[in-house]
């Protein structure tokens, strides 16, 4: 009994600090924000209770795992959803061995028959089980080869799910045996509409400009989205009294660098993000640039998110030459192989600027 | 008897003397009973420590200082022993897991699995979580952020971790994206400056502003080293009030700088090899390469022409990039002298560089 009492206390816990992103998962595929044309795909096979193999794919953030739990959830209902659903992902250890093992038990198990939903509800359960292969382009070569017989001997009880952001990786022969569906990044309109039904249940006051804020800084993730709303509802909760959200503090959430800084950035290297006012000579000499670099490399800001900040800033420059634009796109590529390798970040994005001014002047 | 730098470093959120926006952040957070997995990043000697520390001490209370040093044994997947470094107080844990290189992945799947399964059994325990910090972050290979990401998720119930990371462009999105990233950025020499006297204050002497002054230049945004310069400025003469103060150079900085001198001297094969014997000196005193072609880069651009700065920066990060990728750093050093070597004697006969200079 009293384990009993320290788990519901426990649970309670969990519930407060569960993330947002858990939390709001969509219980159906109806639910599934923006991905119109997977959805009804979908919902056919609801109600036919037959399923090919899936292949999904898209950048994060945009719904794939959702969608795979809400389906399967809506086909097996709570009860039977343990005994049909096998999950695997990235954090999971997933070389050739498990799916030898843990993959080819899993599937080889003729489902058991579905009691009543304890929930009143009727499932349409039908006679196969799923197993979901989470964040699949990590899996090895080996690993994914193994897997090819398996999906088509048991292909009578079980039915493959992979999930994964780049299709590419994914052996040919694994892709052919799946029908594949293509989930594109979430379009402001349906990011902002979930982030505001959010924030109205959760009580959050967020204006129109925080939302905005969001949507942009994350790009049709909306993982990434309700992650960055939750951090700031935190800190704005957490105040005495509770302070207004506002959209620089999303902007440090997401750990962005201001406006102004970056475009003082740019003004620095001659690029003028107001081309109204031309300057005479946009050529700036060495040590002017080398100290806005270390400037800023002070302030703290990682070197990699000035790159792509100062990257959207000069690509969408109104007055800039195609092959001015097209010279600094190469010196923005190098550097960005060079912060992967590990180089210096300061030696790199001082070299970044000075290739920039030159392409530019 | 402790270094001035740990002596007078603030023990509370409340002695904390920059960045009060986040201090007042960092206050609330602690207090609020939803505390998140934290992601605090800036440059060397902005104080990130210092602020967990204090982070830690407001979550905890006093018990948080009374630590202890372990040392931990894992084994690797191919029987590897592996030795960390941990120190720990009852409530905190603080590990260091780029130390073992390429088996970070053991002790952090390892290590915090231990943790997040057992629960605190200290009923006056504050915080019903334990804190895991990790330091050097953005060293973490990626098949130990990948193992993180699952467990930062699942056992957020009595676990909350602080990563502490130098940037966070080599940290992969789902952790940043998982955790509340706190910006530490270098103070001001203001804020510096204010500081030193702070400390001098405590010490019991009067630092004049003109000395505080030279030492805020000088340190380049990095508190830490302000203070120990102050101090060792203070222990080599009583009277810091001489016009004639001047900051001592490290050792291998003045040597770095001899070596930029060599290089402007003459461009020879016969000076390449005395360079070389150079670095190699340098190297053998553990001074980490990218700091000697930081400082010798720095020191030339001071005084080639306008005209070459550009390119002399361009080559030493490009060999920068090629030391790290590569295994034997004198190679990448001695390739990046006599590449600039080669310019500035084109740049002096004025010889075309158009095959020499791919620089765009």
């Amino acid at each position: 009994m009293f384990g009993h009492q320290q788990k519901n206390a426990q649970q309670a816990v969990e519930e407060r600090s569960q993330p947002w992103v858990e939390k709001y998962r969509p219980k159906t595929i109806d639910d599934v924000a923006a991905q119109e044309h997977t959805v009804s795909v979908l919902r056919k096979a609801l109600t036919s209770t037959n399923l090919p193999h899936m292949l999904f794919y898209g950048p994060p953030g945009t719904g794939k795992t959702s969608t795979i739990l809400a389906l399967a959830r809506q086909l097996f209902g709570p009860d039977n959803f343990k005994s049909r659903v096998l999950e695997l992902n990235a954090s999971d250890e997933r070389g050739i061995s498990i799916v030898r093992e843990k993959v080819k038990n899993f599937a080889r198990q003729t489902p058991r028959a579905h009691g009543a939903a304890s929930d009143g509800n009727t499932y349409p359960c039908p006679p196969y089980k799923i197993i979901i292969l989470d964040e699949a382009d990590s899996m090895t070569q080996d690993a994914q080869g193994a897997l090819r017989r398996i999906m088509e001997t048991y292909a009578r009880i079980t039915r493959f799910c992979l999930v994964c952001n780049y299709v590419t990786r994914i052996i040919e022969p694994l892709a052919s045996r799946c029908s594949k569906f293509r989930f594109k990044p979430l379009d402001t309109g349906s990011t902002s509409a979930r982030l505001a039904q959010i924030a109205l249940s959760e009580q959050v006051h967020v204006t129109e400009e925080v939302i905005s804020a969001l949507v942009s800084t994350s790009a049709g993730d909306l993982r990434r989205s309700i992650t960055y709303l939750q951090s700031a509802s935190r800190l704005a909760t957490s105040t005495d009294p509770p302070a207004p959200i506002a959209p620089r503090d999303i902007q440090e959430i997401a750990g962005v660098v201001p406006d102004e800084v970056m475009k003082g950035f740019a003004l620095s290297l001659g690029v003028d993000s107001n081309p109204s006012t031309t300057s005479g000579s946009k050529k700036q000499n060495f040590d002017s640039i080398r100290q806005q670099v270390k400037s800023i490399m002070r302030l703290g800001y990682s070197a990699a998110q000035v790159l792509s900040q100062l990257h959207d800033l000069i690509i969408q420059h109104p007055t800039l030459t195609a092959r001015q634009k097209s010279t600094c796109a190469l010196a923005f590529a190098d550097a960005d192989h060079a912060l992967c390798d590990g180089a210096d970040e300061e030696l790199w994005v001082l070299q970044l600027a000075l290739r920039v001014n030159k392409a530019i002047s | 008897m402790s270094l001035w730098v740990d002596k007078y470093r603030p023990k509370t959120l409340d002695e904390l003397s920059y960045h009060e926006g986040l201090t007042t952040r960092m206050r609330a957070l602690a207090n609020s009973g939803d505390f998140p997995h934290l992601l605090v990043y800036g440059p060397s000697g902005a104080g990130k420590k210092t602020r967990i520390s204090c982070i830690l001490r407001e979550l905890f209370g006093k018990g948080v200082e009374r630590l202890k040093i372990d040392q931990r044994v894992f084994l690797t997947p191919s029987k590897r022993k592996l030795d960390v470094n941990i120190v720990q107080s009852n409530y905190h844990i603080e590990l260091t897991p780029s130390d073992v290189g390429n088996y970070d992945r053991v002790v952090i799947q390892d290590l915090l699995k231990e943790i997040a399964q057992t629960q605190q059994v200290d009923l006056n325990a504050k915080q019903r979580f334990k804190v895991v910090v990790i330091n050097e972050a953005d060293l973490l290979s990626r098949d130990a952020q990948a193992a993180l990401r699952r467990t930062m998720e699942k056992f957020m119930s009595n676990m909350r971790i602080i990563l502490c990371a130098n940037s966070t462009s080599r940290l992969i999105a789902p952790i940043k994206s998982r955790c509340l990233l706190m910006r530490v950025a270098a103070p001001s020499p203001e804020e510096i400056k204010t500081v030193l006297q702070q400390v001098a204050k405590n010490v019991g002497f009067d630092l004049p502003p003109e000395a505080s002054e030279k030492i805020a230049e000088d340190s380049n945004g990095n508190l830490r080293k302000a203070t120990l310069v102050l101090e060792a400025l203070k222990m080599q003469s009583k009277d810091l009030n001489s016009p004639s103060l001047t900051i001592p150079k490290p050792d291998w900085e003045s040597y770095c700088h001899k070596v930029a001198d060599l290089i402007m001297s003459e461009q020879t094969p016969a000076k390449v090899m005395e360079v070389r014997g150079k670095f190699y000196e340098l190297l053998s005193h553990c001074i980490p390469p990218t700091v000697i072609l930081k400082t010798v880069a720095e020191r030339l651009v001071d005084q080639m022409d306008e005209s070459l700065k550009a390119d002399v920066m361009y080559w030493a990060a490009f060999y920068e990039r090629r030391m790290r990728m590569g295994n034997k750093k004198i190679f990448h050093l001695e390739a990046w002298v006599i590449k600039v070597m080669c310019l500035y004697k084109h740049y002096f006969f004025d010889v075309d560089m158009e095959d020499l200079n791919a620089f765009d």
